[in-house]
């Protein structure tokens, strides 16, 4: 199969950091809004560049979502950034009012995404935030897998004009994209060809899925591995190519079951050409403190669960 | 600049326009619409600049309004309308199907003068606030207005935005809170203890001001006062006192024609109340 080469564990919180000040250096609408996480959200680059267009809000993430659609309505192009837990379902309806039913430009970078956020606990990880961004209408949630893909998916959410959800994580982790391929919205990236079965991942289970893949193939088993960097809206056109021609799809996801990638999935399937389905995801439970990679094991995320599903999927095909 | 008469009969017109528009919608906000009609009125006729026929969402070049209490859209309506917005006609359509003119204000039907979606209480100061950073960052000079309910001020969000709003020096913000000590459970004193809000804005570092909500003199004058702080590096909140339902003897002063509409004799009865101009349709 295809290697992937990992230059160097990153976060991809960093990734996101380089893509703002990047971004902020092409366009000088590009703003940047924080709520007392400048340095967690990897913004000082960016502040130390544009003082004048960096702007603390204090620990209030509601009245930073209101600010940022003031902001956009006036031209500017504001990302919003704090953990993900706290830039989703503690502000869900200010998102809701003023950023998507608002039709506001707001990009809202979402750090510490998943259980790897770790040692903090439940509080802080948050397994539901793709779900609730999902719901949000015309809501564009772009899940990147390395930091290469999240610098460019933050240049790609700068350029779009429209509301953008990011998600990316704390931990550092395998950087193994290209780091000059830029980020399409709406495409999935087909890492690895393969005939038998059909892995779709995005975010810190994308390297997990290439692991999983080359361990089916020493099995003789020959795994397509799909990074869905865009979970919303899908590219129904490159998984359902996939599923047709492998018949049997696994989906990974560091988020819970109700909502997630593997639900957007299956509703496709559904409607269109049923395929089995098996779902690597957290499940329908709170996470807890741990190493990120004690918690991607505990809570069955990590390589080994994956080519486990993929073979009970393949049992499912025959 | 308008008379004071001018403004009455302006007034007096906007308040049987909001009665017309939640009868013919069988629902809508009348209580405090009417308890911001006199304020709003004086807004549009004479203190923002703004220029209907070229109004776009980003307000460059012009002053902005958010109506941070996005059930008052009876009042807001009718004052963008009697302003040039669009045509007073489509009052009528309020809260109808496929209508521009929402229950509750939309971004989504090009409704020209309306910069940002509410209904949601307690979000509004925070948008004005962003507008305002933007128009500083922008070099633009004009002022950003918004309106909140007293009983709205119970949110949290709302002293984020005061927070915020000082924090940052947006002397170009100009605030107001419809003070009329209503809200839809009752009195704001029995529902939710919130105070005096004049101490509270004091002690978040706002420039405060206290108006008499239906004179039109004292409405004027806190414009005037709230405009001449640019260059203070502090917003400025107005609060202007009022009464719920006020123009109508049997509305007046009471929570409980918040979310009511009349009955078509009390429309009646309302409207020849408010017969200082001519009957007639919108």
């Amino acid at each position: 199969m295809k290697k992937y080469i990992d230059t160097g564990k990153k976060d991809t919180r960093s990734g996101f950091g380089a893509g703002l000040l990047e971004a902020g250096r092409r366009d000088s609408r590009v703003v940047a809004l924080t709520a007392d996480l400048k340095g967690s959200l990897k913004m000082g680059d960016f502040a130390a560049e544009f003082p004048e267009r960096f702007i603390q809000c204090g620990i209030a993430e509601a009245n930073m979502v209101g600010a940022a659609a003031g902001l956009a309505i006036t031209g500017k192009i504001p990302f919003i950034g704090s953990f993900a837990e706290f830039v989703t379902g503690r502000v869900y309806d200010q998102l809701r009012q003023e950023v998507s039913y608002g039709k506001t430009n707001v990009k809202i970078a979402s750090s510490h995404a998943g259980i790897t956020l770790g040692e903090d606990g439940a509080t802080h990880q948050t397994m539901e935030d793709i779900a609730l961004m999902r719901a949000l209408p015309e809501m564009v949630v772009l899940v990147p897998c390395d930091y290469n893909q999240t610098m460019q998916a933050t240049l790609a959410a700068a350029a779009y004009d429209g509301p953008v959800y990011l998600r990316f994580g704390r931990p550092s982790v395998p950087n193994f994209t290209d780091p000059n391929e830029p980020f399409v919205i709406g495409k999935a990236y087909i890492l690895n060809e393969g005939a038998d079965v059909t892995l779709l991942a995005a975010g810190h289970t994308v390297w997990e899925a290439l692991q999983a893949a080359e361990a089916l193939e020493a099995e003789g088993i020959r795994a397509e591995v799909i990074n869905v960097a865009t979970v919303k809206p899908l590219d129904e056109k490159t998984l359902l190519e996939s599923a047709a021609k492998t018949g049997a799809v696994v989906v990974a996801e560091e988020h819970n079951m109700a909502g997630g990638i593997g639900e957007a999935v299956a509703g496709l399937f559904a409607r269109t050409s049923p395929t089995p389905v098996e779902f690597v995801n957290g499940g329908d439970r709170f996470g807890q403190s741990g190493t990120p990679a004690a918690l991607m094991q505990a809570y069955g995320l990590d390589a080994a669960h994956i080519a486990a599903a993929a073979k009970k999927v393949l049992e499912r095909k025959k | 600049m308008h008379t004071n008469d001018q403004l009455k009969s302006l007034s007096t017109q906007v308040r049987r326009d909001i009665l017309r528009m939640v009868c013919a919608a069988k629902s809508g906000h009348p209580g405090g619409s009417m308890s911001s009609t006199d304020i709003l009125t004086v807004l549009y006729a004479d203190v923002m600049k703004h220029d209907p026929a070229a109004w776009t969402r980003d307000g460059k070049g012009q002053d902005m309004f958010v109506l941070s209490a996005g059930h008052l859209t009876p009042v807001y309506y009718s004052e963008l309308a009697r302003a040039g917005y669009f045509p007073v006609s489509e009052l009528a359509t309020f809260r109808q199907f496929g209508a521009r003119l929402q229950g509750h204000p939309s971004v989504r039907k090009d409704l020209p003068g309306v910069f940002q979606a509410s209904g949601s209480l307690g979000q509004g100061l925070s948008a004005a606030a962003g507008m305002a950073l933007g128009k500083k960052l922008d070099g633009d000079e004009n002022f950003v207005f918004c309106l909140c309910g007293d009983g709205e001020s119970e949110e949290g969000q709302i002293w984020e935005a005061g927070m915020f709003a000082v924090h940052h020096g947006l002397d170009n913000l100009i605030a107001m809170t419809d003070w009329n000590g209503q809200q839809i459970d009752g009195p704001v004193s029995a529902v939710a203890g919130e105070g005096d809000l004049s101490e509270k804005w004091q002690a978040w570092g706002w420039r405060v001001i206290i108006a008499d909500g239906h004179d039109f003199d004292s409405i004027r004058s806190a414009f005037e006062l709230a405009r001449s702080g640019k260059g203070s590096g502090k917003p400025a909140m107005i609060l202007f006192q009022s009464d719920m339902g006020h123009g109508v003897d049997f509305m007046a002063g009471t929570h409980k024609w918040h979310g009511t509409v009349p009955k078509p004799e009390q429309l009646e009865d309302a409207l020849r109340q408010l017969g200082e101009t001519p009957l007639g349709d919108f």
